[in-house]
């Protein structure tokens, strides 16, 4: 266990500093061995449990994602099954993003902006918050404690979306 | 204010900490009157799950009183006298419509670590590692409390907080256990563990109709405690031979239902246990899935086994042959606690579900490492240790 999950973090972690310090390749985060890496910006797709007419009133998308501005193509379709609605969302080829939403991310990889738009936009449109950490924390950052505390920085912009 | 930190693998300290904060609209802050020791916690003090920080507070299964609510919370005010689920889930999105609170998309603020281990996230828990969130757990004065319109329920004034403490965690988590796995009329149903989460999926057997319940450990005083409260059958497995009890007592066919409520941390008497140690120690394998093998090994044909307890990683010598062969159906969740905990209150208003029996040793926060101490090593009877922060 010790070994899987702290090789996971470590991994996390690695996988971290190597945004922070540049270099960053896309889909290194899956970290699963045997899967193919696409070339391209690829399209991060999340369901949101609420009908089409919600997810954008007005042809407004909420504001973390309407912030992404030009630089995705972003599309929208109702989920089978009643599922509620897809929304799928993809860097447009050289494009950058506006530099608010640039720096949602802590790299200058913006998929990680991309997924945490995402992310924080499906929580806005089915719980109307984004749920926050609690704060201020109780934990000390000590030596052992450094890669985890790397890693859970990128909660929400790292992972598999 | 004063709570139980996690200082490292088996360190433990009661120190100051700050208090929590109202941080969304939809929080609660809670003042805890009762918060009790879980088998899971043992994992994670153990060191077992390696996303643990020097200073998380432990705690998840806990009661208290609102003394501050978010101004989006419709619910309760004030002065409520709530039991809280483990488990923070938002209630909206599509997991929680279909009442798999557990699986929650919006409740884990760091679905990074979980989505790259498993594949995807489950909610968040409190006091249960950053992997599920890093919340704050309940082994504390005060305890911020998320979607607290979805997590808190009010406890009935016919309901003690001594019984209502075990609505938050352990009953829950049994019920389901049962419910999963189809537990009806004229089952026969075997339980591994007569911890608080396998008493309580042994009497939630019981109400569902069960026809024989069959409880199984080596803790002599657990065993006696089964059947004294809960009214069913227990097997001691460093005593009697388990295989042939179960195949006499279930007309040789073997129970129809297998409940695991043991955990990656299984015990077992034989050279399985120095097996499953070694091959953890080489970091091998993960977990010890003493249980679940019998489990499955023991159902009968065609039956359903549900794992309550919780594991992390990967296990060894999985019998999937005898899964398969059997057409056996294989369960696990953690808990569902939103669905049940209001018919578990009311049950426990009109006496069907007792749970203060559980609650073998109650003691003031300062001395909670005392109180872990005695719940991992079974010392005393303990069954759980309950603490008061402000009492
Ligand atoms: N699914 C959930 O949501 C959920 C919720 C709460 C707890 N849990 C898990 O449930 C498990 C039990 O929790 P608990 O609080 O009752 O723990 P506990 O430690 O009090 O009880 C575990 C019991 O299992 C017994 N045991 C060990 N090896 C055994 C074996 N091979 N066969 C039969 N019995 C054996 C022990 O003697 C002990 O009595 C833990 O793994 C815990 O993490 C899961
Ligand atoms: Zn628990
Ligand atoms: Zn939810």
């Amino acid at each position: 266990m010790r070994w899987l999950i702290g090789g996971a973090v470590a991994l996390a972690g690695g996988m971290v500093a190597r945004r922070l310090f540049g270099g960053a390749g896309r889909g290194s985060d899956h970290w699963q061995r045997g899967q193919a890496r696409p070339r391209g910006p690829r399209w991060h797709v999340a369901t949101v449990n609420r009908p089409a007419s919600d997810v954008a009133p007005g042809g407004q998308f909420p504001e973390p994602l309407a912030g992404l501005g030009d630089a995705v193509e972003v599309q929208v379709r109702p989920a089978a099954g009643d599922r509620g609605t897809e929304i799928a969302v993809r860097l447009r080829d050289g494009a950058r993003l506006p530099v608010a939403a640039a720096r949602r991310a802590t790299s200058r990889d913006p998929e990680q902006a991309i997924r945490a738009a995402l992310r924080e936009s499906k929580q806005l449109i089915e719980t109307s918050e984004v749920l926050h950490p609690d704060y201020p924390p109780t934990t000390e950052s000590t030596p052992l404690n450094k890669p985890l505390q790397m890693a859970t920085r990128q909660g929400r912009r790292e992972g598999r979306l | 204010m004063k709570a139980l930190v996690w200082e490292g693998a088996n360190e433990l300290a009661v120190r100051q900490v700050p208090d929590p904060q109202i941080r969304n609209e939809q929080d609660a802050i809670v003042r805890v009157r009762r918060t009790v020791t879980c088998g899971s916690d043992l994992h994670l003090l153990g060191g077992y799950v390696p996303f643990m920080e020097r200073g998380d507070v432990l705690g998840h299964e806990f009661l208290g009183d609102i003394v501050e609510v978010g101004p989006q919370v419709r619910n309760h005010k004030v002065g409520d006298r709530v039991v809280v689920c483990s488990f923070i889930s938002c209630g909206k999105c599509w997991y929680c419509q279909q009442q798999q609170f557990s699986l929650c998309d919006n409740g884990n603020t760091n679905p990074m670590i979980t989505e790259n281990v498993w594949g995807s996230a489950p909610g968040g828990c409190y006091g249960y590692s950053h992997a599920l969130g890093g919340f704050a757990g309940s082994h504390a004065e005060y305890i911020r409390v998320p979607y607290a319109d979805q997590g808190a329920f009010t406890v009935p004034d016919a309901v003690s907080d001594e019984r209502a403490l075990f609505a938050s965690d352990s009953a829950p988590t049994g019920w389901m256990g049962a419910d999963l796995a189809g537990v009806k009329p004229g089952d026969v149903v075997a339980v591994w563990g007569a911890g608080a989460v396998g008493q309580m999926a042994a009497r939630a057997s019981v109400l569902l109709g069960a026809d024989r319940v069959i409880v199984i450990d080596r803790l002599d005083n657990r065993l006696e405690m089964a059947q004294t409260h809960l009214g069913v059958e227990t097997l001691n497995y460093e005593q009697q031979d388990i295989g042939a009890e179960l195949l006499e007592r279930s007309g040789g066919r073997g129970p129809d239902v297998c409940i695991e409520a043991v955990g990656m941390e299984s015990h077992s008497g034989g050279p399985q246990l120095w097996y499953d140690q070694i091959k953890q120690q080489l970091r091998i394998e993960s977990d010890r899935p003493v249980a679940a093998r019998e489990a499955i090994y023991n159902c009968r044909k065609g039956g359903s086994v549900f794992v309550l307890g919780v594991f992390a990683g990967m296990v060894d010598k999985f019998p999937l042959g005898a899964l398969m062969n059997k057409g056996l159906t294989l369960r696990g969740a953690q808990q569902h606690g939103q669905r049940y905990i209001p018919m578990l209150l009311e049950r426990m208003a009109r006496g069907e579900l007792v749970t203060e029996h559980l609650a073998t040793h109650t003691m003031p926060l300062d001395e909670a490492p005392r109180g872990y101490e005695m719940f991992k090593q079974k010392i005393d009877g303990c069954v759980r240790a309950v603490f008061q922060p402000t009492s």
